[in-house]
């Protein structure tokens, strides 16, 4: 039977044939990596030493990244990351990446070179799905789902339907990728891909780079979606070729493989999108927002942390300053893009327009640490949520959108279309 | 099995950011999360709830951030059970790897009312509301099996068990 991207991984990782790998069937399967962050792994370890605990069945998956509460904002969070070293050390995890040796977790699997086309991967994260970029199946899952894993070398996948994006057209100036998922949370809403695998291709595809997949498919999990994957391109096996550490081999869709539902994408037509509080459904065009001053503009987190976001936010800062009334925040995603942005003389031109530069960590997005939002306070941000109490107190609202647009914002003190800076 | 209890109602999409605050996800004890529950969107909310208590919200509950705190943090509140229209997939698999029994049936999300009496069998899925009778949307059968297990630690614990069988099968 044909299938789709979605089917065809999970059926080349099941451990058996009991089931076909058919939509509402629940397969049994191998993963290849297992990817657990400070906030998930202390509540999997504990998981992990109830179930029997002992050796980690297959630590070579295994990765774990310190980004949640790093570098720690307290005491409390300083345990969750002794909670990480410990259980490095004493289960042998080669791939550990503590404060200042790596950076935020989705962003770094790919610059390490630990994701590969076709392979399967499970995180304790929602934002896991950010691989989906590199054609492959990534999704998060329960913490006690991980510690099960790390138990037995395998899992279970109840098979998703598939819907079809088909990309067309030349992008729009300051549109990217983060306004093609904006423009489908706006068209079908936070549960218009539940449960579903959400499959990308067409013709518009080489106008995304993998940074703008990964925008994609960082937030396709907003709409419900269990995985999204792109379809495997020359930049696709490009990049593979220069960053992959081990085997692997693209998927490809049949072309009699059956669809939920199919959607055409015109990147032409489209224009810089923003979500308005309280949810990320909550979609309009950038032009549409008229005199919403913010308090703060926040660039970075698992979505759009990338050199081509740093690129595009520089390209507005530059000669520019921010707002008087207005606080900028630009968080690289890795210590790697870090440097790369220093070697480009991109973070001076943000620290010269008046911007704090910060460590890579999770901590705003989730309201953590290091730029959360008190009662009242508006704030533009490239982050991936918007609903109460995201970023901070519930008081405070949450504008999403690119990096062109927040950087536009950060100069402008108010949600302003780049185009009109 | 039966849980008896009251329902505590909730509308669509109800996400995991306002369940429970990024802040407070280095508390990893159940009974510290339970306290902070809907803190800001509904402070009245931990009060309301009795042990027993089932939730009934309406599509995509538990949409958003995949926190553990949040399915756990409710059953340590008290929530025996959750009936939803739709679960966002995350929630839907941590409640039932937690053995927090899910129920999805459009008909209870619809008709139950606050407060109203409602009684839940996760085994066949028969839900009564005020005295009236609705059928749940049957689970495929492996994920029904870990629910009625009580969550995939039992499930684990068992696999590890036929595996070892197996294995000294094999050395005789």
């Amino acid at each position: 039977m044909a299938k789709t991207m979605a089917e065809k991984i999970l059926e080349s990782h099941r451990i058996d044939d009991s089931e076909p790998v058919e939509p509402g069937r629940v397969v049994r399967s191998r993963v290849d990596r297992v990817l657990i962050n400070d906030a998930n792994g202390p509540v999997a370890f504990r998981h992990f030493a109830n179930m029997g605990g002992g050796k980690v069945i297959n630590p070579d998956k295994v990765v774990l990244v310190c980004d949640h509460f790093a570098p720690a904002p307290s005491a409390a969070g300083a345990r969750m990351l002794g909670d990480m070293r410990r259980f490095a050390r004493d289960k042998g995890i080669g791939h550990f990446y503590d404060v200042g040796k790596g950076g935020i977790e989705h962003s770094l699997l790919p610059e390490l070179g630990l994701v590969g086309p076709g392979d399967l991967i499970i995180g304790g994260d929602s934002h896991t799905g950010t691989a989906g970029a590199f054609n492959t199946f990534a999704t998060g899952m329960s913490w006690s789902g991980i510690a099960a894993i790390m138990m037995l070398d395998e899992t279970w996948f109840r098979v998703p339907e598939s819907m079809r994006f088909t990309l067309k057209g030349k992008k729009a100036p300051h549109v990217t990728g983060k306004d093609v998922i904006l423009q489908i949370l706006h068209d079908m809403g936070v549960d218009g891909a539940l449960y579903r695998s959400m499959e990308f291709g067409g013709p518009g595809l080489a106008e995304l780079n993998m940074d703008e997949r990964m925008a994609v498919c960082n937030m396709v999990v907003e709409a419900g979606a269990k995985v999204g994957i792109f379809d495997a391109d020359e930049q696709t096996h490009a990049w593979a070729e220069a960053h992959t550490r081990h085997p692997w081999k693209a998927v490809e869709a049949d072309a009699g493989a059956q669809y939920f539902s199919r959607h055409d994408i015109d990147l032409g037509h489209m224009k810089p999108m923003v979500a308005k509080p309280y949810s990320p459904e909550n979609v309009v065009r950038v032009d549409e927002i008229r005199h919403v001053r913010v308090d703060q503009v926040y660039m970075g987190n698992c979505a759009n942390g990338t050199m081509t976001d740093l690129r595009q936010i520089a390209s507005i800062l530059k000669g520019r300053k921010i707002a008087p009334h207005t606080r900028a925040m630009i968080v690289p995603a890795t210590q790697l893009i870090y440097r790369e942005a220093m070697a480009e003389g991109l973070i001076d031109i943000f620290v010269e327009a008046g911007a704090a530069v910060s460590t890579p960590t999770c901590g705003a997005c989730f309201g953590g640490h290091n730029g959360a939002l008190d009662d009242g306070e508006v704030a533009f941000a490239t982050i991936n949520r918007n609903f109460k109490g995201r970023a901070g107190h519930a008081g405070a609202q949450v504008y999403l959108g690119n990096s062109y647009v927040a950087a536009a914002t950060a100069v402008a003190g108010e949600i302003i279309d780049p185009a009109n800076l | 099995m039966i849980f008896q209890g009251n329902v505590q109602k909730l509308g669509d999409s109800v996400d995991t950011d306002t369940m429970v605050a990024g802040r407070y996800l280095s508390l990893i004890n159940p009974a510290d999360i339970a306290k902070h529950i809907f803190e800001e969107v509904d402070p009245g909310f931990v009060e309301r709830v009795k042990p027993g208590d089932i939730i009934v919200a309406g599509r995509n509950f538990g949409c958003g951030s995949g926190r553990e705190q949040a399915p756990f943090g409710l059953k340590a509140l008290g929530i025996a059970c959750i009936v939803a229209e739709s679960f966002s997939r995350t929630f839907y698999r941590m409640a039932i790897d937690l053995g927090l029994p899910i129920i999805i049936s459009r008909e209870v999300a619809q008709a139950a009312q606050q407060g109203q009496s409602i009684q839940v069998d996760s085994v066949t899925g028969q839900v009564l509301v005020d005295g009236r009778a609705y059928q749940a949307e049957p689970l495929p059968t492996f994920i029904q099996e870990i629910i009625d297990m009580g969550g995939v630690t039992p499930w684990v614990k068992q696999e590890l068990d036929r595996r070892r069988t197996t294995a000294a099968e094999h050395r005789v």
